[in-house]
């Protein structure tokens, strides 16, 4: 394949990276890993990966207002392209290599040289396999809906 | 009060060595991985994830191998490591009408939106020991019947169909500002529900299911109802500010209780349907039901209620709630109290002794009546 024209895309808004983002953060170390056979050489560490704590917050009630329930792993990086377009990494967890995976993957989809190949290489079997997962997650869950039926007493 | 020591130090090593050794167990058998542990004792690991207040599969599983299985210790280990790492921030407050949910029900609605799904429970199973499980043997897959898929946001939540009848009290939804925290400011007593919540949510689950069935038992009764436990997936969002957006980390299993309690109002409050809530890392049912009677409990004197039980007592639930405080404070008795004990020792012998002397010259006083009387 010919290497595909540096495309800004206009049309790709934050929107189109945080649903990159949600893949990067559902995949595992290995597929993240695909990336690294598409990124450039000289990429450069703004900030090593490191890990830290967010705190989870919760609503009382589902839907009220905010409190602390507990904090989490999370492991942070940020990278820059030769290009200069710089990426960002934040993933549960304390997984420093997948995190700076994360990050070449954002710095890539945004500087969008190479979207196509990252698409096919990286993003479209993240996806695949998560679809398969959920598909099979609803219909186990689905299998154990049930009806109960209230008994009537008395006369009828 | 305990005083420093010296000494030991060649004992206390070959203790540590020991404990290795114990820990490992015999060595014909395989040891066990913490990706066993992580994957094979997963409701151990969700509770030590939640009195640990730290959200780590990997590490909670390794925690609870290093513990020899003892959860509270494991918890404690949780803690310590946590106090190692920067804090980051705080998330955008999960949003739980979104879950993936993989256990939904409901005790309060036979039929209600999206149905009853019993995911994998223990409820309805005959607590029989399961002598199969000896042997390592092929578990089969779950069965994926034709049935219905769960999907994501078809499961309002039960508090929203009572909410619309204006039935229950609506949550405030308050300001996302500041929001009470225990990690970096101590208990104070009383404490907004915000505190309250985060202790319950770390707090020992034995406590809190002591508590919650007393509360059932007439010790501060709220005539409580499962409204709704829902257990699943939820994405977590962490603002980044080079970003300016809201970055998502990862999805993670909660799990919900939602406690519909019967009251029949106050001076305050109309009669309405009040709510108790529990939340909790991983599937963790029970912490979270009695989190959330708890919770109600602890509302007591907001609603206008007498506080008269332990429960609705906050000082009493919330100072005694963590595990890992309360080991602490049990567990220093161990500790060398030497010079306190000499003290103590030396006081109670004065204290003897005076006793005795002053059992004497009382003694002496009756026999000196006596013969006084019997002079008379």
């Amino acid at each position: 394949m010919t290497e595909t024209p540096p495309s800004p895309s206009p049309d790709a808004g934050p929107d189109d990276r945080r649903a990159v983002m949600t893949l990067a953060a559902a995949a595992t170390g290995e597929e993240l890993a695909a990336v690294r056979a598409l990124a450039p050489a000289g990429v450069t560490d703004l900030r090593a990966p490191e890990t830290g704590l967010v705190m989870v917050r919760g609503r009382m009630g589902g839907d009220g207002a905010p409190f602390n329930l507990g904090e989490a792993t999370v492991t942070r990086a940020a990278v820059r392209l030769p290009s200069g377009t710089t990426g960002f990494g934040h993933l549960l967890g304390r997984d420093r290599a997948r995190a700076r995976d994360a990050a070449i993957l954002d710095a890539l989809w945004v500087e969008g040289r190479a979207r196509d190949r990252l698409e096919i290489d990286v993003l479209s079997p993240i996806r695949r396999r998560l679809d398969a997962e959920s598909a099979k997650l609803a219909a186990e869950t689905g299998a154990t809906r049930v009806d109960f039926f209230t008994l009537v007493r008395g006369d009828d | 009060m305990y005083v420093s020591v010296k000494g030991g130090e060649a004992a206390i090593r070959r203790a540590h060595r020991l404990l290795a050794d114990r820990r490992r167990g015999s060595r014909d058998v395989a040891e066990i991985g913490s990706d066993q542990i992580a994957e094979q004792l997963t409701l151990a690991v969700d509770r030590v994830m939640n009195e640990g207040s730290l959200h780590d599969r990997a590490l909670a599983a390794l925690a609870i191998k290093q513990a020899r299985g003892d959860l509270v210790e494991a918890a404690f280990l949780v803690r310590a490591y946590r106090t190692t790492l920067p804090r980051f921030g705080a998330s955008r407050p999960i949003d739980t009408a979104e879950m993936v949910v993989e256990r939904r029900i409901s005790a309060t609605y036979k039929d209600l939106p999206g149905g009853q799904i019993l995911g994998p429970t223990f409820d309805y199973t005959h607590r029989l020991i399961d002598f199969g499980l000896e042997e390592a043997s092929e578990t089969p897959g779950p069965e994926a019947a034709d049935a219905l898929p769960v999907t994501p946001g078809s499961t309002p939540r039960v508090t929203e169909l009572l909410a619309r009848e204006g039935l229950v009290e609506v949550e405030p939804r308050g300001e996302d500002g500041e929001v009470g925290d225990l990690t970096r400011s101590p208990l104070r007593i009383p404490a907004k529900r915000d505190v309250r919540l985060q202790q319950l949510a770390r707090g020992d689950e034995g406590f809190l299911l002591a508590l919650g069935y007393s509360t059932q038992r007439g010790f501060g009764s709220t005539h409580p109802f499962a409204g709704e436990i829902r257990i699943g997936r939820v994405e977590v969002e962490f603002d980044v500010a080079e970003l300016g957006f809201a970055v998502p980390l990862g999805e993670i299993t909660v799990s919900e209780c939602q406690m519909i309690n019967q009251f029949s109002g106050s001076a305050k409050v109309a009669p309405t349907f009040t709510r108790g809530y529990g939340l909790a890392f991983g599937q963790a049912e029970r912490k979270v039901m009695a989190m959330a009677l708890v919770d109600r409990a602890l509302r007591t004197e907001e609603l206008g209620g007498e506080v008269i039980a332990p429960a609705q007592d906050q000082e009493f639930v919330l100072a005694h709630a963590d595990n890992v405080q309360a080991t602490g404070f049990v567990e220093h008795l161990k500790l060398p109290h030497y010079v306190d004990f000499q003290a103590e020792l030396a006081l109670v012998r004065a204290m003897r002794a005076e006793h005795a002397a002053r059992a004497e010259a009382d003694a002496a006083d009756v026999v000196e009546d006596h013969f006084e009387e019997a002079a008379e």
